[in-house]
């Protein structure tokens, strides 16, 4: 039998497995705590996305491999779910995201000449980032901020009821 | 943006205009948390179902079944555990109520899980809110945090045997997980998938364990049934659907906002006209579409001088649905074959891809839109538009599939000179 066997070699290549990301404790406390809502792990996996994109920016293969690690997953488990989830980012995004809402009762209500706007001061078309890597242009669908369209959410917030001239007022705010 | 009641005394929206409206010593002051006291005191777990299913009460996240019956479907001799989900993961298309209430009420909310948690004997449930809203998430943990600081959640509730736990968790932007078994996958920690139905989530549900998912403003209702009595407060509605419904307006009307009234309101004409102002700048009624935008569109003239009334019975004879109850008005100036393209586009890339129908049906309604709008249009493209509906509806695996068609199916048939409009744009046969 034993003859049988094929010695596996090792691949003439470095096989990519980046080192794990790693976070500071008061990171890792926060994890813990979303960790300990749910009786299987798994359940745990878009709080703790959010937070590894709070913290690189976006889902990189060292935050992936992270959440592999730490929810006993499979690497491919996390981008199964990454890529299906529209908020989550698996490439670098500006330090500022723009989502301007595109969907029926913002379209009615003016988002074009928001986008139009917003293209034309940033220099960008939708789906872009700016050279510096300050802002991104996202178009999304409905934000749930209907009764006060056209709107955009930049970052977390919601910024309502837009006009030219208050795009004006928080982009020119932002340092 | 307006928020009130009109045609009746508020109710899930009594406490919204106080000063912070979202502080637990506010919540108390106001009648907060007396319901579930009563509850405690003096009601078994079948006394409550049996309120609610007294009360008539609906769920308002769109499909509108019987709030109670749902709740009767867990079996009570399940070995094991059982959970309460609340859905807010509102991402209907002009619907934006329970964000308001989660806000500016957080702990009548909590207070309504409470009671379905007692009512089904449930220990930890889940607030499942659409990731975009991370402001209400922290609203949420601020005002659990003070429930459980004043012994209204966790172990030995108000001095009782009853245990409870409510944790938030949140979605990541994606419209199907609205669906009920889509944001069980979601909340196991998979891609929002919908599963196959039977068994149904009160039979197996989240971890495969007896399981009701309500919509925020269905189990807001709760306290206020508890409260004045499930017969009250059906009497507030009608017959088959009782107690009061918010509704969101938005589009061209002069008053936008979360209107709360009386279940079999009377009519559609005077709230669009009088309630909420009137048409913005004067302009004409063209077209409204009333429950959020998987439902079919309507034109004015089945609105004016037609008294609808504004239940999901009424809706339906109006050749509508009360869904959601996110009104989009549309005045004259709209193009209906343009916003029934942005709905499309909204679904095709909504759809989860899991079933073929609405995976390839959404892409190729889209395309055909795309493809009229260029000038590339021919006269049978809209019956070319209802037979993909056709092979859509009905034939897809959740109901993501019949909101895809519906709004097309309708506006075709309802506004065919919008249609006939760019058909007639044939670039391409000119080209020919």
């Amino acid at each position: 039998m034993a003859e049988v066997l094929v010695k596996i070699q090792p691949p003439d290549h470095p096989v990519h497995m980046p080192q794990p990301a790693t976070f500071s404790p008061e990171v890792e406390t926060e994890i813990d705590r979303h960790i300990a809502k749910y009786p299987i792990k798994r359940s745990a996996i878009l709080p703790l996305m959010f937070i590894v994109q709070r913290e690189r920016g976006y889902l990189d293969p060292p935050g992936v491999q992270y959440l592999a690690n730490r929810l006993d997953l499979r690497v491919t488990d996390i981008w199964e779910v990454a890529t299906f989830y529209s908020m989550l980012q698996t490439k670098p995004v500006g330090r500022y995201h723009i989502q301007i809402c595109k969907t029926l009762s913002c379209k009615i209500m003016g988002e074009g000449k928001i986008t139009e706007h917003v293209c034309k001061k940033l220099d960008i078309k939708p789906g872009e980032t700016t050279g510096d890597g300050k802002f991104t242009l996202s178009l999304v669908e409905c934000l749930g901020s209907c009764g006060t369209a056209p709107m955009f959410q930049l970052n977390f917030d919601y910024h309502e009821n837009l006009t030219p001239e208050k795009v004006d007022q928080i982009l020119d705010s932002l340092s | 943006m307006f928020i009130g009641a009109i045609g009746c005394e508020p109710l899930q929206l009594r406490r919204i205009h106080l000063g912070n409206s979202h502080r637990l010593d506010v919540y108390r002051a106001n009648g907060g948390y007396e319901a579930i006291k009563k509850v405690l005191d003096s009601m078994s777990p079948d006394d409550v179902i049996n309120e609610v299913k007294k009360s008539a009460l609906r769920g308002r996240g769109g499909a509108g079944f019987p709030t109670g019956m749902k709740w009767s479907f867990v079996p009570k001799d399940s070995p094991k555990e059982k959970y309460v989900v609340c859905n807010a993961d509102e991402s209907e298309p002009g619907t934006f109520k329970d964000r308001y209430l989660m806000e500016r009420d957080p702990h009548m909310l909590i207070e309504g899980m409470l009671i379905a948690a007692y009512a089904l004997g449930a220990k930890r449930n889940y607030i499942y809110t659409r990731g975009e809203y991370k402001y209400l998430i922290d609203i949420m943990d601020v005002a659990l945090d003070e429930a459980r600081a004043a012994g209204l959640l966790g172990n030995q509730i108000l001095g009782t045997d009853f245990n409870c736990e409510i944790y938030t968790h949140t979605g990541a932007g994606a419209y199907i997980c609205g669906e009920e078994t889509a944001l069980l996958s979601s909340l196991e920690g998979f891609r929002g998938h919908p599963r196959m139905k039977p068994p149904f989530p009160a039979i197996s549900g989240l971890y495969a364990s007896p399981t009701v998912v309500n919509n925020v403003e269905t189990l807001t209702a709760v306290p206020d049934i508890i409260k004045m009595g499930g017969a009250a407060y059906q009497k507030l509605g009608t017959e088959k659907s009782g107690g009061t419904k918010l509704w969101s307006v938005s589009g061209h009307v002069n008053q936008p906002g979360v209107y709360e009234l009386p279940m079999g309101y009377d009519d559609m004409e005077k709230f669009i006209m009088e309630d909420c102002g009137g048409i913005l700048n004067g302009k004409q009624l063209k077209a409204v579409i009333p429950g959020g935008s998987s439902v079919y569109i309507m034109r004015a003239d089945q609105i004016i001088g037609k008294d609808v009334r504004m239940d999901y019975d009424g809706l339906v004879a109006g050749g509508s649905m009360v869904g959601s109850g996110g009104f989009i008005v549309m005045d004259e100036t709209v193009d209906v074959f343009d916003s029934t393209k942005n709905l499309t586009e909204f679904y095709k890339h909504e759809s989860c891809g899991w079933c073929t129908p609405c995976r390839e049906g959404t892409d190729w309604l889209v395309k055909i839109f795309k493809r009229v709008e260029n000038g590339g249009g021919r006269p049978e493209d809209a019956q070319l538009l209802l037979d993909l509906c056709d092979n859509i509806e009905g034939k897809s695996f959740c109901p993501l599939g019949d909101a895809a068609a519906w709004p097309i199916q309708s506006a075709v048939k309802r506004f065919p000179e919008d249609f006939e409009k760019h058909l007639a744009k044939n670039g391409r046969k000119e080209a020919l």
